[in-house]
């Protein structure tokens, strides 16, 4: 079934790219808490604080993000000469600039350009 | 003289470029090609973000994400897609064991997982549409569509790679360059999960504490 090329590849593989068993369910578990854990802050409530509830709900999706680049895409210093963890850090940068900047100048526009709205929910009345 | 045999081994990968190998860095350009193309499409994926962010409180009378969002059902999806996570990460265990069986088995349970996710979400969306709340309803609904619209079809074209992989591995068995597109694909599959853990955390679960 398999081509001779196979034990070549396995000569040089250096494992970076598939991580083991450990890896995996390391990962796994420590997705899983971090998911269960913001899905019951908002659906029990036991912070009454919305704004406390959405700062560590946001905390607990960052940590989950580093959790699966880590332990499942295996992005780390060496894997590909360094490429990965380079690439990865500069669409980081770009992705929040891109939604922190949008997020932040819609928000301007609508408070000092639209007087008299001042409920910002409702700007959907625009005639 | 020697007989050129038409069904030799090799013919297969001759089509393909033989890796500059000696730098021990890594094995292929194809797979540092890959993760780039993955980063421009997380950008794609950050416009989408950044534009629902922006129309999310755009309701022009229509439903609010408190009323149409239904948690049990995200929470759900959000389980299905994990454990689909875990399960491509066992084939790819059984590939470095070169197991050609069990690759075929746990590419198919993913696979499964991802119809059932998506099944999931085209429910959701046809609920939402059936009460009203369709794209066209109001700017909130144009973003949230796109956003996991966009999500779930991507996750779409990776049922269909992996359907297309239990054909090339049941056929060719896992050579280099089965191994290299299986490789590819998990990065891709991973790399959906990545991106649902921001449309669950930034649209569902922010959006009921409104």
């Amino acid at each position: 079934m398999s081509s001779p090329a196979d034990t070549d590849l396995h000569a040089h593989d250096d494992g970076q790219t598939h991580g083991t068993r450990k890896s995996y369910l390391i990962g796994f578990a420590l997705s899983a808490i971090l998911t269960i854990i913001p899905f019951w802050l908002v659906m029990a409530r036991p912070v009454a604080d919305a704004n406390v509830t959405a700062a560590i709900v946001i905390v607990f999706a960052v940590a989950q993000i580093l959790v699966h680049t880590i332990c499942f895409l295996h992005v780390n210093t060496t894997s590909e000469g360094g490429w990965t963890l380079l690439a990865y850090v500069f669409t980081g940068v770009l992705l929040v600039i891109t939604i922190a900047g949008s997020l932040w100048i819609m928000y301007h526009l609508n408070t000092n350009m639209m007087p008299g709205m001042m409920d910002t929910g409702q700007a959907s009345t625009t005639p | 003289m020697l007989k050129p045999t038409p069904a030799a081994p090799v013919d297969r990968d001759v089509f393909h470029l033989d890796e500059a190998d000696g730098h021990g860095s890594h094995s292929s350009p194809v797979l540092l090609g890959f993760w780039i193309y993955l980063m421009s499409d997380a950008l794609i994926f950050a416009s989408l973000f950044a534009t629902y962010g922006v129309l999310s409180s755009s309701f022009a009378g229509g439903p609010s994400q408190r009323e149409i969002f239904e948690l049990p059902l995200v929470a759900l999806n959000t389980a299905i897609l994990l454990v689909s996570s875990i399960t491509y990460g066992f084939a790819m265990l059984a590939m470095d064991k070169g197991r050609v069986r069990t690759v075929q088995a746990w590419l198919a349970v993913t696979a499964l997982l991802g119809i059932s996710f998506v099944s999931v979400e085209l429910y959701e969306f046809g609920k939402l549409i059936h009460e009203g709340a369709t794209p066209q309803r109001s700017g909130f609904l144009s973003g949230f569509f796109t956003l996991v619209g966009t999500h779930g079809l991507h996750v779409s074209v990776g049922i269909l790679w992996i359907g297309i992989m239990l054909v090339q591995v049941g056929r060719f068995g896992l050579n280099t360059i089965n191994k290299r597109r299986l490789m590819c694909l998990s990065m891709f599959w991973h790399f959906l999960d990545v991106i649902w853990i921001g449309v669950f955390t930034f649209v569902y679960l922010l959006g009921m504490l409104r």
